[in-house]
């Protein structure tokens, strides 16, 4: 792992925890959505927040797609979930909200699962080639490729 | 009624994010790692050659479904239900998901990664 890659999967974690932070709030102030009444999905988008939101997620996508190009699908997702542990001190530390013994406990479930997957390589799948039909795809290899973890 | 309401949401919003999470990696993986490509042939086509692979098509449009879903469900459902619900299912799914499609190798390791932080989502969600 390069410093550039830490950074990319920074990227994703704070993007991601900004972003869904900032819709569910403008999502809370749009009100209520039904079935019936599909139009006001669009209009919500126009509620500032979730435009801002959205912006962010699309800065947290173009990270995911990045950091994807060069780890496993699981190795990636475990990062996105650092978001919510970074919410929740948020929340403490700068909101001064309580956090229950519950919280706390899931945080640091997060955490030691973040730290599991850390510490393995970051690629373990067989390379696609570019234009290698998918029909041809190799059986489930175990190399470790020579990713720098 | 409500109740199968919610949980047909969340069964929707996992099935789509594992769908489209699997077709995004593969078509990222097809693209090469970005940081080599932009360093040899730039942005614009780094940016077109990944907007023109069809798995990441496909795969943003499962995004979306998911996305919507989730906005939809979150308006009226019960959302101490439906947000933790629907984010740790995924964790759960995309693990088997990349083990059976991508070629990943889920080792013990990162199953337990995957129900840590599936259970820690669960708890700070809820």
């Amino acid at each position: 792992m390069t410093f550039r890659k830490y950074l990319v999967v920074a990227g994703v974690t704070v993007f991601a925890a900004a972003g869904d932070s900032m819709l569910s709030h403008g999502m809370k102030q749009a009100g209520n959505i039904s079935l019936h009444h599909l139009s006001s999905l669009f209009l919500a988008l126009l509620n500032p927040w979730v435009a801002v939101g959205i912006l962010l997620l699309l800065a947290f996508f173009a990270a995911y797609m990045n950091a994807l190009s060069w780890a496993d699908l699981t190795y990636v997702l475990p990062a996105t979930s650092l978001g919510y542990v970074l919410l929740a001190l948020v929340a403490k530390f700068a909101l001064h909200e309580q956090i229950s013994p519950m919280r706390w406990l899931g945080i640091a479930l997060i955490s030691g699962g973040v730290g599991f997957v850390a510490g393995g390589e970051a690629l373990t799948s067989h390379a696609h080639h570019e234009h290698a039909p998918r029909s041809v795809e190799a059986e489930p290899i175990a190399i470790p490729s020579g990713a720098e973890s | 009624m409500k109740h199968l309401h919610t949980w047909g949401a969340i069964f929707v919003i996992v099935f789509a994010s594992v769908v489209g999470d699997v077709l995004l990696t593969r078509a990222m993986k097809q693209v090469g790692d970005v940081h080599a490509l932009l360093r040899r042939s730039g942005l614009w086509t780094v940016a077109g050659r990944v907007l023109s692979n069809q798995n990441f098509v496909l795969g943003v449009a499962a995004m979306a479904v998911a996305f919507f879903s989730l906005l939809f469900a979150l308006s009226w459902g019960d959302v101490s239900l439906v947000a933790p619900a629907a984010a740790s299912l995924t964790f759960i799914g995309n693990a088997f998901a990349a083990r059976i499609f991508l070629h990943e190798r889920v080792d013990r390791r990162r199953w337990i990664a995957a129900s840590l932080v599936a259970a820690g989502v669960a708890l700070l969600a809820g």
